[in-house]
């Protein structure tokens, strides 16, 4: 039976791949194999940019309304926190990082913001800052409300997940402009873009938490004789306070990340914007001083909201006095008047002098230049070779890569021979050995690498995604699969979405295969673990732009440099889904395998990884999407995929363009996201694990 | 120490032919609200057939005032459903829950939520306790819901959380806390409201076994304070038996038999039944009156026991009087006597042994 299956499955592989080569060969004969005709091109983009001038025109006014509405609070904020004294502010943020967690991250936050003074970018720092103030509460109250929303209706829920799904998945750019166009030009555009994206965090932390509360919790809240309204709000929410605290700091980083980007369409004085000119005036000593602001920032504020989040407030039944109680209050409030009133005796307190500005900025582009010149041909010879042998085969196929040029030969009769059986020398061997799947998945390497990504014909590639979702996921996961990818095509986006595939993929790919050996090394070695875990938590707080800096200063711009910082935010997670997932394995199972006596190789490769497998896969959707929410930004820096469409579509003010770009990488995003978990997920039921 | 039936009849809440039935339309297979059919088990079955699942099937008991009611069964026996039908955390498909004459099922949300708070308390097996709350907040938060001033709560949280033996926790968060511990800040909300009827749901079924016997005695304890009318749900046979002052078995969703302890060890009614009697230890059920016989000569010279003395307290005594003990009723009056030999019989029919083969007599 099991036999009779796996050669089933076998054989429709072995189809998907002859129609494959089948339509290689005659990709010459028709041309629309390769390039989906210009006049069947279904011209949605123009239809969206039509239904969107109808809207600006017929609802603009409503739109504008809510902008006029929401610029109040924003312009409050903003005089607030750059009209008191720097000194003031400083010294209100220590107070809540004191209250957060006490000493040491006081002391961090002292230091952040001094360096935010030292350096001259307060004001820019504090209007960035007004921004998130707002825009937090909004996307709080908005996503705990959709959240609750969805815990109570199954109807609801299947409508929010895949909108969440998108809001998520589509690029930030390209919605940028549909707001821009609506709500009219200023920090509005900013607040919205970034409630948008940081909303949905909430929602699902929200869902989560409310499920995850025990029924016993709730009955025994029931059996106390609690009104609806107590459940909900004495039972069911503080019960699960810490998760939503997590959505809480989960939307509060989103909403940092989303105002950083959306200081792109400028306009505006505040930090994101000093980063983006700073790199357009190739100035990259001064963008990574701004840069570190913005890393500065996101890692205060994720402190200090986790550390709320931990506290918890004990009975303390001895009696206080106000003061007492209030005592930390009377501190914020004490100092700040006391600061308040030395700043207008000493106004450096106020307003730190242009000429104490210390600015080393100048130095490290001295700094730089002197390295690129002086290293020129070793980073020269790592771009290069790291294009010829990598990038260009994956793009164009080891047909097009091998030329005298590159490999320092061209492919001969012999070559393509020797490759063409190697490798089938390879699957079959999989295949002998009773792994099909192995062997299907060789030979289909062989194929993608020979002719490469570009130019296999899109239904072939339509053919062998649907195939793989079929696999996996079952019909629905099939159909959605082809449906999407067919978007694509009949939109016309189809060369670019397979050069963001090739993109993403390369790099998702170097950065699971590296994140999972560190993470696999972390957890059989807790100084490893100790030494990475600071650097992961670092990485993943440090906003999208300022990881382009360092790699954009060294190599500039182009596809290389692209990659580079993708890997670079991708491979986190690949570490600790690895190192979880393997510190985690059942206890017992390590035991059996240590009492068979297996070497700490085969307890390894034969025990551990097997059964962490589905745990490191939810590690490679994380990098997948880790991958694509940088490939966003890296059409900065010179990509030519849809991210880069997406981008020309904001700069053009073209909307129907971005948006339909946006959803292409949305879908991809999806379909990959569908696709790793589903695997994930089936796998580990068939082990027997939890599934998370 | 179990508190006495006999003084007091009165019925405190009434079970009469609850059913609760899972599935697409269970509401179709009753006529009438009040649960009533011709033959229950049969209409069991029709619903079965049905692809519904019957968790409870006419279901009918008494809970008299002060007295301790068990309900045992195997996992799937519906007992975890059928107390919460009487609080109504389920909803019962059909048949009524009489609380103090009243007919809890036809009690609005609103009264049902002042009944909750005023006159029922619940003890959950994995605790229910809220992760967020400190023990003294845990069990003052009955109070907290019904809008007590904080001095109240407290005060009234005190003294309950000494009743359990706490003091000293109070400001301990329930992850802190060994099970033992969490399910005595259970008991401790559960009686904070001081109720009438008290649930508890499988109390000391996630705990060690010593604790276990420990906790039944400290709830013994607390009974013998208290009164409660009290429900108790669990799957322990034993526990059953050292608890109850009377016991319902359930089996798939249905009572078995309804009785004393001692009447099921002695009269169980079929043999699903008699197999849970079988490792029970009969001398720590029998009594003195259990085992009487008629006196065959004057009893005015043996020693009197009373008739509530376990048979596993006199074996002592037997071994020093061989003419036996005179058995007293409660009023004074002499029931029978109690001897060696009656003992042993008694324990005879209650052995494991059911082979019937005699044992190999070997001549000496």
């Amino acid at each position: 039976m099991k036999l009779g299956s796996i050669e089933r499955s076998f054989f429709h592989w072995l189809a998907v791949i002859v129609v494959t080569l089948g339509c290689i060969a005659a990709k010459d004969h028709w041309g629309w194999l390769i390039e989906y005709p210009d006049a069947l091109i279904f011209p949605f983009s123009d239809w969206l940019n039509v239904m969107m001038d109808w809207m600006v025109k017929h609802f603009g006014w409503f739109f504008m309304g809510i902008s006029w509405v929401l610029e109040w609070p924003i312009w409050v904020v903003q005089k607030i926190l750059s009209g008191l004294p720097w000194a003031v502010t400083m010294f209100l943020f220590c107070v809540v990082a004191f209250v957060a967690t006490g000493w040491r991250l006081a002391a961090f936050t002292l230091g952040a913001t001094l360096y935010m003074v030292v350096i001259g970018y307060w004001e820019e720092s504090m209007n960035s800052l007004s921004l998130v103030a707002i825009s937090v509460p909004l996307a709080i109250f908005v996503g705990f409300s959709v959240g609750v929303w969805g815990f109570y209706s199954d109807r609801a829920e299947r409508a929010i997940m895949p909108a969440l799904d998108l809001f998520q998945t589509v690029p930030a750019f390209a919605y940028l402009l549909p707001i821009l166009l609506l709500f009219g030009f200023g920090t509005v555009v900013g607040l919205i873009a970034s409630v948008l994206y940081s909303f949905p965090p909430m929602v699902r932390n929200t869902m989560i938490g409310l499920r995850s509360v025990a029924p016993e919790v709730i009955e025994s809240g029931l059996m106390s004789g609690a009104t609806p309204g107590q459940l909900f709000w004495q039972v069911r929410v503080p019960s699960c306070r810490k998760q939503i605290l997590l959505g809480v700091n989960q939307a509060t980083m989103a909403s940092l990340s989303m105002v950083i980007i959306a200081s792109i369409i400028g306009g505006t004085s505040d930090i994101g914007w000093e980063v983006l000119s700073t790199i357009r005036k190739a100035q990259f000593g001064e963008s990574l001083l701004v840069g570190m602001v913005i890393a500065l920032m996101a890692m205060v504020i994720d402190r200090v909201t986790c550390g709320l989040a931990q506290r918890s407030n004990l009975y303390d039944p001895s009696e206080k006095t106000v003061l007492q109680r209030y005592r930390m209050w009377a501190v914020a409030i004490i100092g700040a008047t006391l600061l308040f009133g030395l700043a207008q005796v000493f106004n450096v307190l106020a307003d730190w002098p242009r000429d104490n500005v210390w600015s080393p900025g100048r130095s490290m582009n001295e700094g730089l230049t002197y390295l690129i010149v002086n290293y020129r041909p070793q980073i020269e010879a790592l771009k290069t070779s790291a294009f010829f042998f990598v990038m260009l085969p994956l793009k164009i196929g080891l047909q097009g890569a091998v030329s005298p040029f590159t490999w320092g030969f061209a492919l001969t009769a012999t070559h393509k021979v020797v490759y063409a059986l190697a490798m089938a020398a390879i699957a079959l061997w999989c295949g002998m050995r009773g792994k099909t799947i192995a062997g299907i998945v060789v030979m289909l390497f062989a194929v993608f690498l020979y002719f490469g990504l570009t130019s296999i014909p899109w239904p072939c590639v339509i053919l062998i995604y649907t195939f793989i979702g079929w696999k996996i996921g079952g019909r629905a996961l099939g159909l959605g699969t082809a449906l999407g990818l067919g978007f694509m095509v009949v939109t016309g986006n189809w060369a670019e979405a397979m050069l963001s595939v090739y993109l993403c993929g390369i790099a998702a790919i170097i950065s699971f295969v590296f994140g999972t050996t560190i993470g696999i090394w972390a957890a059989h070695n807790d100084k490893v673990s100790a030494f990475v875990r600071p650097i992961n938590d670092t990485m993943q707080t440090m906003p999208l732009f300022v990881i382009l800096i360092p790699f954009v200063m060294v190599f500039k711009i182009g596809e290389f440099t692209g990659l580079l910082a993708i890997i670079a935010y991708a491979f986190v997670p690949a570490i600790r889904y690895a190192e979880h997932g393997l510190r985690n394995l059942p206890e017992t199972v390590i035991e059996a395998g240590n009492m068979m006596g297996a070497t700490r190789w085969q307890l390894l490769w034969q025990v551990k990884i097997p059964l962490a497998l589905p745990v490191m896969m939810l590690g490679l959707n994380q990098t997948i999407m880790y991958a694509i929410a940088m490939l966003v930004i890296a059409a900065l820096v010179g990509t030519n995929g849809l991210e880069q469409i997406v981008y020309i579509g904001l700069s053009d003010g073209n909307f129907g363009i971005g948006i339909v770009a946006g959803l292409c990488m949305a879908i991809i995003a999806i379909i990959a996201d569908r696709m790793t978990q589903g695997w994930s997920k089936k796998r580990q039921a068939e082990l027997g694990l939890e599934v998370q | 120490m179990k508190t006495n039936v006999a003084d007091s009849k009165q019925v405190k809440l009434s079970c009469r032919n609850v059913w609760k039935v899972y599935g697409s339309g269970p509401e179709k297979f009753f006529n009438k609200a009040n649960g009533q059919v011709s033959d229950a088990a049969t209409h069991a079955d029709t619903i079965r057939k049905q692809q519904h699942i019957v968790a409870n099937a006419n279901v009918s008991f008494d809970v008299h005032a002060g007295e301790i009611f068990v309900i045992m069964g195997l996992s799937g026996s519906g007992k975890s459903t059928i107390v919460r039908c009487l609080s109504r955390l389920v909803e019962p498909t059909a048949g009524e829950i009489i609380l103090d004459g009243e007919n809890l099922l036809e009690k609005s949300a609103e009264d049902l939520i002042d009944i909750r708070r005023h006159k029922m308390g619940m003890v959950f097996q994995s605790f229910g306790l809220m992760p967020h709350l400190s023990v003294i907040d845990n069990v003052a938060f009955p109070l907290k819901l019904q809008g007590k001033p904080e001095q109240e709560r407290y005060a009234q949280a005190k003294r309950v959380i000494e009743l359990v033996g706490l003091q000293g926790r109070e400001n301990n968060y329930p992850k802190q806390l060994s099970g033992g511990q969490q399910q005595r800040v259970g008991i401790a909300r559960s009686l904070a409201v001081e109720p009438d009827i008290w649930f508890l749901d499988e109390p000391f079924s996630a705990l060690d076994p010593l604790i276990r016997r420990q906790m039944q005695d400290e709830f013994l304890h607390i009974q013998s304070k208290l009164h409660k009318s009290i429900v108790f749900i669990t799957h322990d046979f034993h526990e059953a038996l050292r608890l109850a002052d009377r016991m319902a078995i359930m089996r798939d969703g249905a009572i078995v038999q309804i009785g004393r302890p001692v009447d099921l060890i002695l009269n169980p009614v079929d043999d699903y039944i008699r197999k849970f009697t079988l490792d029970v230890p009969w001398e720590t059920i029998l009594t003195a009156t259990d085992i009487v016989e008629k006196p065959e000569g004057p009893i005015d010279a043996l020693k009197r026991v009373s008739g509530e003395t376990l048979v596993e307290k006199l074996l002592r005594y037997l071994a020093d009087n061989e003419q036996g003990l005179a058995v007293e009723a409660k009023d004074g009056s002499i029931l029978g006597i109690a001897t060696a030999r009656g003992v042993v019989k008694a324990l005879a029919s209650g052995s494991n042994d059911d082979s019937g083969a005699a044992p190999k007599i070997v001549q000496a």
